[in-house]
């Protein structure tokens, strides 16, 4: 038989050549856009560690920044400032995003529901720079700051993350549990707190410490409401209260090499403290939906 | 007859006090979460409200003039909002126009490129981008992208590219192109993993026949993944922009604080946020701070709207693609 060995050629065309070519390029570009997020995340947190770590010391953590022209010194105020400001927050935020939830995935009729996570969602995109000035304006002008004003301001950011995230857990709990406990005679609330939230117990304290991270690292909301604060360390939340993000800020604005060594290893500390936290909620939440999901 | 009747047990009224307690429990925690939720609504008008009363002072002096007015005059008392606002469109814009294809690309290669094992690891590394606090990461962008912009990337586009204005000029240690790469490194992150989302949830049916069909990858990304989620895609751009507009302390550390409309990236500028965070310490006159808070109160208007936008468009996408319409 004589066949056209052209005709039925097994190489590929130029055509095909030139299609698996670019199909060869784009995934290669995308590749490297991956490869580029996860190199600037290395780069930052190589570069935060490289600078931040030498500055590290015991009195680091104990004194409070030496006065001007002598060195040394601390930030053990802008830690106990951070710790006191977001404690204060989180336990403002935590309480009402969890009712809000619970009306959301309860109570609401479908559309209220909606009507509600577009206001949370809405809340969330609200730059946090607004946030302290509304505080500002609401409560600042005239009284002046104070660490409860920075903590009303961080739980406003805290608020929706907390609701949203607790609201997904609760979507995920099987409607069985909630028709057993009722089938038993149970009324409504009793379902609700006794069977449907400790089960989502989990996803709750996930959001939370989503939130709690997210609060810890704000800078702006606290620029307006806890910013010019004593050089001590003070646990009184009454008073204006100095806090790692602020003092990172002013740090970074001064001109002064020493003042940058203390920035970097501030931003050392809030990172650290940052990266762990998300990575032990991320981990949290994944096992506490593939608990519920089965 | 009778006995078997009453075979069947009595069925036993619940105490009274009991149904009492019944009906309060549920009246109380339906009142306490509805409330809580309500409380919710009001905090966002309050905080529309709150910000224009204490503007008030600038926007009865200032009037709609502040959106169309250069400069900002301490000395004089005049202040204007025109060259904030345009700090803000450059650097935004610019932004996402880099950070658009980064993280389609991204998306894709989380969602169909990836190898298993690696999926999970990169995109929770891609996410811990979005947790590092804007602080740090400004801190970042002044001491060590600021000099390698100043002195490598700067010049190096200069050369190349400096008959386009956008490249003209001194580049420097702060200014706007620093401020757009900060943007761009907290856009792509939060986009990214919103594209990845969408890209999965394309219907495999659909991929599979592409690719039955002999379409390469990429083709089957072009003709079939691109197009199903193109509304959604552009809803994560909008949100990615959102972001950038309010950004106010990353950029207040590396833009610069300049001022004027300047087409080139080497200048410095400011923006809404920037101009707020980075002068309000310095606010002395009650003027002056009732500006700045005018000028916050553009950026709530802005901000509103896109984010408004870009969360109609996600809802209406995902109740289309759930089948709901």
């Amino acid at each position: 038989m004589a066949v056209d060995a052209g005709r039925f050629s097994l190489a590929l065309s130029r055509r095909t050549k030139r299609r698996k070519l670019v199909n060869l390029l784009m995934q290669a570009l995308a590749t490297l856009a991956a490869l580029g997020a996860v190199a600037v995340l290395a780069l930052v947190i190589f570069s935060v560690a490289r600078r931040g770590a030498s500055a590290l010391s015991w009195s680091f953590f104990t004194k409070t920044a030496a006065t001007f022209g002598l060195s040394g010194g601390g930030v053990a105020n802008a830690l106990v400032g951070s710790l006191v400001i977001v404690a204060c927050a989180a336990a403002m935020a935590v309480p009402v995003g969890i009712m809000i939830a619970l009306y959301v995935s309860e109570f609401a009729p479908p559309r209220v529901a909606d009507l509600a996570r577009l206001v949370l969602d809405v809340l969330n995109g609200l730059p946090s720079i607004i946030i302290g000035i509304f505080v500002f304006g609401l409560l600042v002008v005239g009284s002046g700051q104070s660490g409860l004003k920075g903590s009303f301001a961080l739980s406003i950011i805290m608020l929706p993350l907390v609701a949203r995230a607790t609201q997904e857990v609760l979507a995920l709990v099987p409607g069985h549990l909630r028709e057993g406990a009722l089938a038993l005679g149970a009324s409504r609330w009793r379902t609700v707190l006794g069977v449907v939230l400790p089960t989502s117990l989990g996803g709750i304290l996930t959001g939370t410490v989503l939130a709690v991270a997210r609060a810890a690292g704000e800078t702006a909301p606290l620029l307006f409401t806890s910013s010019i604060a004593a050089n001590a360390v003070t646990w009184d939340p009454r008073q204006p209260l100095l806090t790692i993000p602020v003092d990172i800020f002013s740090l970074s604005e001064s001109s002064l090499p020493a003042d940058h060594a203390r920035a970097w290893a501030l931003a050392l500390v809030l990172l650290t403290f940052i990266l762990l936290t998300s990575l032990a909620a991320r981990a949290l939440l994944q096992r506490s939906r593939r608990r519920l999901e089965g | 007859m009778s006995a078997r009747v009453s075979a069947v047990p009595q069925t036993q009224p619940l105490p009274s006090n009991r149904r009492l307690g019944d009906r309060l429990g549920d009246l109380g925690l339906y009142g306490l979460t509805a409330a809580a939720t309500l409380a919710a609504a009001a905090l966002l008008v309050a905080i529309a409200w709150q910000v224009f009363d204490t503007a008030r002072p600038a926007i009865s002096r200032f009037g709609f003039g502040f959106l169309i007015h250069q400069g900002w005059d301490v000395v004089h008392n005049r202040f204007a909002a025109l060259d904030f606002i345009w700090g803000t469109a450059i650097t935004s814009f610019v932004a996402l126009l880099i950070a658009a294809p980064l993280s389609i690309a991204i998306g894709l290669y989380l969602s169909e490129l990836a190898p298993r094992g690696v999926r999970w690891f990169v995109a929770s590394l891609v996410e811990l981008l979005a947790a590092i606090p804007s602080v740090v990461l400004g801190l970042w962008g002044i001491l060590v992208l600021g000099p390698f912009v100043g002195k490598d990337l700067g010049p190096w586009l200069h050369r190349g590219l400096g008959f386009i204005p956008l490249f003209g000029g001194t580049p420097q240690n702060s200014g706007i192109l620093v401020a757009v790469l900060v943007l761009t490194i907290m856009v792509v992150p939060i986009t990214s993993s919103i594209c990845r989302e969408l890209f999965i949830g394309v219907p495999s049916e659909l991929e599979d026949g592409a690719l039955a069909l002999g379409a390469t990858r990429w083709e089957m990304v072009r003709g079939v993944v691109l197009p199903y989620t193109r509304t959604g895609v552009g809803a994560a751009l909008v949100l990615g922009l959102g972001r950038a507009i309010g950004e106010a302390i990353a950029v207040t550390q590396v833009i610069g604080a300049g001022y004027g409309i300047h087409w080139s990236l080497f200048a410095t500028g400011d923006t809404l946020a920037s101009r707020i965070a980075g002068q309000y310490q310095g606010a002395a006159t009650t003027i002056q701070i009732a500006s700045l808070v005018y000028l916050a109160a553009i950026l709530l208007v802005i901000s509103l709207l896109v984010n408004l936008a870009a969360q109609v468009v996600v809802r209406r996408f995902s109740y289309e693609r759930t089948g709901g319409g």
